[in-house]
């Protein structure tokens, strides 16, 4: 009972925070509306039991990603304090498929007989995420390297002055 | 499974990998010297030596699964052999284009290995979360190659539209796939499907994902309507990208969805074949109608590249068992043909960028035929072979492909797909009238690099060859039609 009461205040927190995300005209309230977001859903993780993902959301999204953000925010000056909307002449019609979408997507999920997993969560978890890393997941997990690698380099040509 | 046979079974990817580090290391050392030549160079002995790799594994006939993701079977390695040969091209045709244009060359070189790594990656991924990460490996690299003219408005326009596009998609994708696993809960391609096979219930659910990954899988194939960045990016992208994302990538985007869907998404074959056939036909009427209306050869042939990916979906739309029309066999040899038939066409346009310089309109083509004789008639076979006109691949393709289509029933289908063949005929040929019958207002001749015209003629030859030999590849394309279907785990 305090569990689904504590899910509904953090969800409803959260969507509150994404809804600032997309309304806010202000760019930098914007990523300060992220960073709530970002929060409710690590709160989300830790009341699901999955405290390495909710340490993890905390860590990387709101210690690297958002903080980044507001950093390009605050270094372009000429997008700091300006108002922008967030809204063109086709507004109308995202409403339209965003509101079909999510009935569609409500009433398939309520309906849907989920096989939920009842059994505890193990002791060593986090433990077992590290064995998949290089177990199952290690050719995903190498990828990943390769990846950051070739972003990196991206990065670094994109932002050198020419 | 021990080291020697992981090294073996993954040693296109090995040696990719490899190649990318050395091209960089390369490029430190004699970066000013040479203008990336010698990085060039190592990165198309490196592709070559990958593909030799891959053809070396196909013919032990190889149906595995190598850490529990990637799956070492005929179908990917097809691809891969394709890829391999597609971004090699480009490379070598690049040289000259991207030598004064930009400081990275070095990295130009080593950004393109790591696209062919991606792709190789790619289309042998057996799991949802390879396949996420596979893609954006893929995309990633994509973006920063389409925009790697600093300072170029439309490279950066274009970058920065195909990235806005490719995140959202990516987003997309990964909601798709968080159903996926939320019904079956595994991530396993094969698992996956067995599951939803037993599920009864599952089906309302399981066909939203199914529209879901189609829609983040299906952008890079351009298929509409998720294609909205691709004329952008095809016409401000560096002209041998524009090749590179209209071939090898398009052709890693058909091999995973159709990976996805015969493996993960079999029970759903009555339903995903009439999601495809309307995807198939708003994509040949939007690409080819939109092409008729344009000015530039560069942007009609980026809405051509759209149409074309309309055909090539076909193939996947009309697949069965057949042994000669199975639809999957004429999505392969399409592809394959359409590699070289596209990355010649879109590389034609180099030396016309170079005199007009940048401008790809019609009228640079006029009376080519008397200016570049040479140039005019290797443009011809491409485009005859991009509107399927004998003897050329693009005929063989289109044949296997509308085969299978009238060989499933689907007399509709085979008969829009045919009204969009003349509709196309017109674009392709007009381009043709120009450069043939119509008075130059462009003096003086038209001078090719000899990377470059090694690059044309071997497209050129290949291009016939499939058209002419079209027996011989068929039958290396029928038996590439293995894929693994086991669970990984």
């Amino acid at each position: 009972m305090v569990g689904q009461a504590l899910f509904i205040l953090t969800a409803g927190i959260t969507l509150l925070m994404a809804l600032g995300v997309v309304l806010a005209r202000n760019l930098f309230h914007a990523a300060l509306f992220l960073v709530g977001a970002f929060f409710g859903i690590a709160v989300l993780f830790i009341l699901l039991e999955a405290e390495f993902l909710g340490a993890a959301q905390i860590i990387i999204y709101i210690g690297a990603i958002a903080t980044l953000i507001v950093f390009a925010i605050m270094l372009s000056r000429h997008v700091m304090g300006k108002e922008a909307g967030a809204y063109n002449r086709n507004w109308y019609f995202a409403l339209a498929g965003v509101v079909f979408f999510f009935l569609l997507l409500g009433w398939l999920l309520i309906k849907m007989p989920f096989n939920l997993v009842t059994a505890e969560v193990p002791a060593d978890a986090i433990a077992q995420i590290g064995q998949g890393f290089v177990g199952h997941y290690v050719v995903p997990f190498e990828v990943a390297s390769v990846l950051l690698l070739v972003a990196l380099i991206g990065a670094i040509m994109l932002a050198r002055e020419r | 499974m021990n080291v020697s046979d992981i090294i073996r079974l993954l040693s296109p990817e090995l040696i990719l990998l490899i190649t990318g580090f050395v091209v960089i290391g390369v490029d430190l050392a004699r970066r000013r010297e040479d203008e990336g030549r010698t990085a060039a160079a190592v990165a198309v002995v490196g592709l070559i030596l990958a593909a030799l790799a891959a053809i070396f594994l196909y013919f032990s006939s190889p149906n595995q699964i190598v850490f529990y993701t990637m799956a070492i079977d005929l179908y990917g390695l097809f691809f891969k052999v394709a890829a391999f040969i597609g971004v090699a091209l480009v490379i070598i045709a690049s040289v000259n284009y991207m030598a004064g244009r930009s400081k990275f060359l070095g990295e130009f070189y080593a950004l393109l290995v790591f696209a062919a790594l991606a792709i190789s990656v790619l289309v042998s991924a057996t799991n949802l979360i390879l396949i996420y990460i596979g893609i954006e490996f893929l995309s990633i690299t994509s973006y920063i190659l389409t925009g790697f003219l600093r300072g170029n408005e439309r490279s950066e326009e274009a970058a920065i539209k195909y990235f806005l596009y490719g995140a959202s998609a990516g987003a997309i994708l990964l909601f798709g796939m968080s159903l996926l696993f939320g019904l079956t809960g595994t991530t396993d391609l094969a698992a996956v499907g067995k599951a939803l096979e037993a599920g009864g219930d599952m089906h309302w659910l399981g066909l939203v994902a199914l529209v879901l990954v189609l829609a983040g899988l299906g952008y890079k194939a351009s298929l509409v309507p998720f294609h909205q960045w691709a004329p952008d990016t095809y016409d401000g992208a560096p002209t041998p990208i524009s090749a590179f994302l209209s071939t090898a990538s398009k052709a890693a985007g058909f091999a995973i969805v159709g990976r996805v869907f015969l493996v993960a998404f079999s029970d759903f074959h009555p339903e995903w074949t009439q999601v495809l056939a309307a995807i198939a036909v708003l994509t040949m009427f939007l690409g080819n109608l939109t092409a008729l209306k344009q000015k530039s050869v560069k942007r009609m042939l980026a809405y051509s590249s759209i149409g074309q990916a309309g055909y090539i979906l076909l193939g996947l739309v009309a697949v069965s068992n057949d042994p000669t029309f199975g639809g999957v066999n004429g999505l392969m040899i399409y592809l394959f043909g359409y590699i070289f038939t596209n990355v010649g066409a879109f590389l034609l346009l180099l030396p016309i960028e170079k005199k007009s310089g940048g401008s790809t309109d019609m009228e640079q083509f006029d009376g080519l035929a008397t200016r570049a004789p040479g140039l005019a008639l290797l443009m011809s076979l491409f485009l005859i072979s991009l509107a399927g006109i004998p003897p050329t691949a693009g005929f063989i393709g289109k044949f296997y492909v509308f085969a299978s289509v009238i060989n499933q029933r689907m007399i509709v289908l085979g008969a829009l797909a045919a009204v969009n063949t003349v509709i196309a005929a017109f674009y392709y040929l007009n381009v043709i009238r120009h450069m043939y019958f119509a008075e130059s207002a462009v003096e003086g001749g038209v001078t090719v690099g000899r990377g470059l015209m090694t690059v044309l003629a071997i497209n050129a030859i290949m291009v016939l060859a499939i058209g002419i030999f079209a027996q011989f590849f068929m039958t290396w394309v029928n038996s590439s039609l293995a894929l693994v279907t086991a669970s990984g785990f």
